[in-house]
């Protein structure tokens, strides 16, 4: 089975979020900011990670670059999920390195469609 | 079973070619209840009587278009456009070397997000296709569906449906809260009202033609009738795409399914054979 980091501050998008994985049949983690997510990837490099744009202590794109950095960093499908819905905003995500974006609020269709473009579903 | 409710049927089975069950009632309740009240009504039933008294045309268009399911998504169940990327494209691409042009029909087109789904996919072929005349028409029975495919203004759930985000930023603006389809991409398609009961000689003749979740609506005789008359307009190796859930076996032997999605058909002539019979077969691709 699958697994999927989910970053975010709101511990509603991480239940919403965890559920309709579940519902995917993918194994979940969570974390509620960028540097727990760090400390988590270390642990357990996961498939993809779902990742909020703005959070404390340590905001998406910081957690990107640094992801990027680690070892095995590489591997997971990073879907921005975030209220940022302007295409400069989105255009920056993608230029970062992000393999897809999902703009809040989504459904599991959403979800099912951008996991299927990054090829885990 | 209410009577009015068996004579609604046949009046929806004969203008639009939608089948309903007798225990469907609830569902026309539902359907067309909110049309009710802007007439004054309190039900289906009476809003249907009143057309029964006055036959009134543009009550009649009201009430079909109110039945009509419009539910889609850009790029929906995949396979079918992949299908179109990689192997019809191509393969009409060596085809029509000569004439260089491409004929593509979107039967029910909806609010235009099958129809904008194969555009993005030309545009991204744009190279092969220099100098050809490729010719998207998209039809469909509701006049609401059709406004809003030819506006190609859609929400940020709408969106993100089946639409990779790069082919977003790519061919969309935001517009307020919702996001337009490029004014290139919207030239591309040719949107128009058409009844698939009626007579397709008209719209000419056509190399691939997209009919998806459409025939799940009809009865197995209208399924039959439409068919035939894909089969008469699409060119001898030309391709028809049906929905997911659809299919041509038992329905129609014009057409055979491709042995791995059987929603995806292709038309081939058949071999030459002493005793013509004037008919090509045809091959079938299903959507997946």
């Amino acid at each position: 089975m699958k697994q999927i980091l989910v970053v975010d501050d709101s511990s509603v998008i991480r239940k919403v979020a965890k559920r309709i994985l579940e519902d995917l049949r993918f194994q979940t983690a969570e974390a509620e900011d960028g540097k727990k997510a760090l400390s988590a990837c270390a642990f357990l490099m996961p498939d993809a990670i779902l990742l909020d744009w703005n959070m404390p202590v340590m905001d998406g794109f910081e957690f990107l670059r640094e992801l990027r950095k680690m070892p095995g960093g590489g591997k997971p499908k990073v879907v921005f999920c975030t209220t940022e819905n302007d295409v400069a905003h989105i255009a920056r995500a993608m230029h970062a390195g992000a393999d897809e974006y999902i703009m809040k609020p989504f459904d599991k269709q959403i979800m099912r469609s951008k996991l299927e473009e990054v090829g885990l579903v | 079973m209410s009577e009015w409710f068996d004579r609604f049927r046949d009046f929806l089975s004969r203008s639009s070619g939608v089948t309903l069950d007798a225990d469907k009632a609830y569902f026309a309740e539902s359907r067309l209840l909110s049309l009710a009240q802007q007439h004054g009504f309190g039900s289906a039933e009476e809003l249907f009587a009143r057309y029964e008294r006055t036959r009134d045309k543009v009550l009649e268009r009201d009430i079909v278009q109110a039945m009509l399911t419009n539910e889609t998504f850009f790029f929906r169940d995949r396979i079918p456009f992949d299908h179109f990327r990689n192997v019809i494209l191509p393969h009409l691409v060596e085809a029509r070397a000569q004439q260089r042009q491409i004929r593509i029909w979107c039967a029910a087109a909806s609010t235009g997000q099958e129809p904008y789904s194969l555009a993005m996919i030309l545009d991204e072929e744009a190279r092969k296709l220099t100098g050809w005349r490729v010719e998207i028409v998209a039809t469909d029975l509701s006049d609401h569906a059709l406004d809003v495919a030819r506006a190609g203004l859609y929400t940020q759930f709408e969106v993100q449906r089946g639409l990779p985000v790069n082919q977003l930023l790519r061919y969309f603006q935001r517009e307020g809260d919702r996001w337009r389809v490029v004014e290139h991409l919207r030239a591309r398609v040719n949107f128009r009202r058409f009844n698939l009961l009626d007579d397709y000689q008209a719209l000419g003749s056509f190399d691939v033609v997209f009919c998806r979740n459409v025939l799940i609506y009809f009865d197995l005789g209208m399924r039959k009738r439409i068919l035939g008359k894909f089969a008469a307009g699409i060119a001898p190796d030309g391709y028809l795409a049906l929905g997911a859930t659809e299919s041509v076996v038992g329905v129609c032997d014009a057409f055979e399914p491709h042995p791995k999605h059987q929603s995806i058909c292709t038309r081939r002539t058949p071999p030459v054979a002493p005793v013509a019979s004037g008919r090509p077969i045809l091959k079938v691709i299903a959507g997946g």
